[in-house]
């Protein structure tokens, strides 16, 4: 993909972080020595996406390379390099599908036909409706609970083609699932119960117990 | 089967809290400052006395690691930097750790951080993983708030602060000097070493990288005994180890066992068999999509652990086993890892930048058989010509598979060229 493509053409012309994250940027910038900002670049750019629909506009670059006291053209390659930056509108529901061969084993062509099939759009399209955007991305580290799909901040687990499709359904009609396995499956345990740990939990209420209800499909400021 | 008073990782499915009330309950940070009262050399030594081989991939002695960073302090402070940024194909356990046992984590970086004299330790976690990154950022409030980090550090004496830094996308960054790059503000690409990081690190100053599971063992080890690991596994492979099994099993999960344990045992105790059972195998990759594939046969009687696997030409990597029944096409399989590698690959050295491209293109075309025979070993060529050959592992991770691949399947190769150049005869 080139960087022309990867960057919005309509631009707005202005941005400023808000009064709240301002107070965050402080406390970003405490945890790095004081010579030494440019490390907060990745959590600016990040607080930049999450405030402003989940992508960055090019005067939000300026602002942090002024904040941080960097060239604008490495802040802008940072924002380049690393696959979580959106340079251009997504979808109020932003897709990440793995593909890779974990995934791939388990299904996940059938999950991507299903997106396809429900949305009419592929890797790096919006849906007509501009609610959905959809990435094929590579491994993010749920193997075990393969095929998944990360939408915005949470994972969604367990998937085929039916599961897929429900949690599509749901986030259109505004009815946020619980993230974590569509099983309901607990964490990584094998899916009909753990076959360790008996001695130190109960493997009765372990079969059944659902997973924990999390927020999901809003984005928040994450673990800065 | 690893008994249960010998598991390291008792709360890795997550069905208690992770809260510092309950991780004391399970035992986390239990005597801690006894634990360090004997000294920095005192903990070192009995990590290394424990045979602790890092859990990242590597599996390079910990305490040899730990024992390159300077004895004392001079001008430059000393820096612990933590790998969460895990992302090899196949690989999910810091995950758990991450959300389900942060505490394990959190002070197995104090002591670490002891051992090698740094006062400040950053956990770079990949960015993907932002509520395990929230749930990771609440056990470093709570063991701040009760007194376990920051000066005198769970009245250890010694001054600590531990610090999360998300990453945002990039594969490259789980290579340790690529993530000290990153945490510098720049694009991940690796570092020629030397300088090693122990003497040129972060911000140029002594630093050690090591992975999730690596320090989070680290607490245990020391309150229950470097003996006690060491007892488990075999010499030079001790301890036990955070498993992942996905792919073609009927139960992918994740589970602690013993180091050595045999594969066919892992599989069918803890993952419910391979579907279709043990004989509907194809292939295994033991150590993440990056360590050579081992056909059925060598799997039969497998052991998991660093030397065995390396005495079949694989490796344990990060024992993320990924398993393929005889529906697999396994060429696809692999040519998706080589997409993987392509999509990775920082840009910065040419013999992975181009050739992780040109493998990926010529696996696309053995998938579906237009190549001629002899291109077989042509690839098998430049894979020779990529491995060894750039700054950092990823060219050699991209190889490893493809040579796996001819190694062992190669009539799978041939066969497909033949049948599609038969079938261009019959048009």
């Amino acid at each position: 993909m080139s960087i022309n493509s990867r960057i919005a053409d309509d631009q707005p012309t202005s941005f400023a972080f808000s009064a709240e994250n301002k107070k965050v940027i402080k406390s970003i910038l405490a945890k790095y020595p004081k010579d030494r900002k440019a490390s907060a670049v990745i959590p600016l750019l990040d607080l930049a996406q999450r405030q402003h629909d989940n992508w960055i506009p090019m005067k939000a670059i300026e602002l942090i390379a002024e904040t941080l006291d960097m060239a604008e053209i490495r802040v802008l390659e940072v924002a380049t390099f690393y696959t979580m930056f959106n340079l251009r509108p997504v979808g109020k529901f932003f897709i990440q599908a793995c593909g890779t061969t974990p995934c791939w084993l388990r299904g996940s062509d059938d999950v991507m036909r299903c997106i396809h099939d429900k949305l009419g759009i592929k890797s790096g399209e919006t849906s007509a409706c501009g609610q959905f955007s959809m990435l094929e991305v590579e491994c993010l580290g749920a193997c075990v609970n393969a095929p998944m799909v990360q939408i915005n901040d949470d994972y969604y687990e367990d998937l085929d083609y039916e599961s897929t499709a429900t949690l599509i359904d749901r986030l259109a009609s505004g009815d946020i699932p619980p993230a974590g396995s569509v099983k309901g499956r607990q964490g990584s345990q094998p899916e009909p119960g753990p076959t360790s740990l008996g001695e130190i939990i109960d493997l009765k209420t372990a079969k059944t117990k659902k997973p924990s209800r999390k927020t999901a499909g809003k984005t928040r400021q994450g673990g800065a | 089967m690893l008994a249960d008073q010998d598991r390291i990782f008792t709360n890795i499915y997550g069905w208690e809290s992770p809260s510092l009330e309950a991780a004391k309950k399970r035992g986390d940070w239990s005597r801690t400052a006894s634990l360090m009262k004997k000294g920095a050399d005192d903990v070192i030594e009995a990590v290394k006395a424990s045979g602790l081989r890092g859990r990242g991939g590597a599996g390079f002695p910990t305490g040899l690691k730990w024992s390159f960073m300077p004895k004392e302090v001079k001008d430059r402070p000393h820096y612990l930097v933590v790998n969460a940024d895990e992302s090899e194909p196949g690989t999910c356990k810091d995950r758990d750790i991450l959300r389900h046992e942060p505490h394990k984590l959190v002070e197995g970086c104090l002591l670490a951080g002891f051992a090698m004299r740094a006062n400040a330790g950053y956990i770079y976690i990949r960015g993907e993983f932002v509520n395990e990154a929230i749930a990771l950022q609440k056990a470093i409030d709570e063991a701040y708030d009760a007194g376990l980090l920051g000066k005198n550090a769970a009245k250890s004496g010694w001054d600590f602060d531990l610090y999360v830094h998300r990453g945002a996308g990039a594969y490259i960054c789980g290579e340790e000097t690529a993530l000290l790059e990153s945490l510098e503000g720049r694009k991940g690409q690796p570092r020629l070493k030397p300088p090693f990081p122990a003497g040129a690190g972060l911000y140029g100053c002594p630093t050690t990288v090591n992975n999730v599971e690596t320090i989070a063992v680290v607490p245990t080890i020391l309150r229950r005994g470097a003996d006690w690991f060491a007892g488990l596994g075999r010499e030079g492979n001790t301890g036990s180890k955070l498993f992942c099994i996905s792919g073609h099993v009927n139960n992918p999960c994740n589970v602690e066992e013993e180091m050595g344990i045999p594969l066919k045992d892992l599989i069918e105790k803890h993952a419910g068999g391979v579907r279709g059972g043990w004989d509907n195998l194809l292939a295994v990759i033991p150590g993440g999509s990056s360590t050579p594939l081992m056909p059925k046969h060598v799997c039969d009687d497998m052991l998991m652990d660093f030397d065995s696997l390396r005495n079949a030409g694989t490796g344990l990597g990060t024992a993320g086993i990924i398993v393929m029944d005889k529906s697999t096409d396994i060429v696809q399989a692999i040519a998706r890892i080589s997409y993987f590698y392509k999509h990775e690959s920082c840009g910065q050295c040419t013999p992975c930048r181009e050739g992780t491209g040109w493998m990926y293109r010529m696996m696309d075309r053995l998938v579906r058989g237009d190549a001629e025979i002899d291109e077989i070993d042509v690839l098998f060529d430049v894979t020779k010509q990529v491995e060894g050959h750039t700054i950092c592992a990823l060219g050699d991770a991209a190889a490893w598979p493809i040579q796996g691949l001819i190694k062992h399947f190669r009539p799978e190769l041939e066969q497909r060229i033949a049948a599609r150049k038969a079938a261009a005869v019959a048009e």
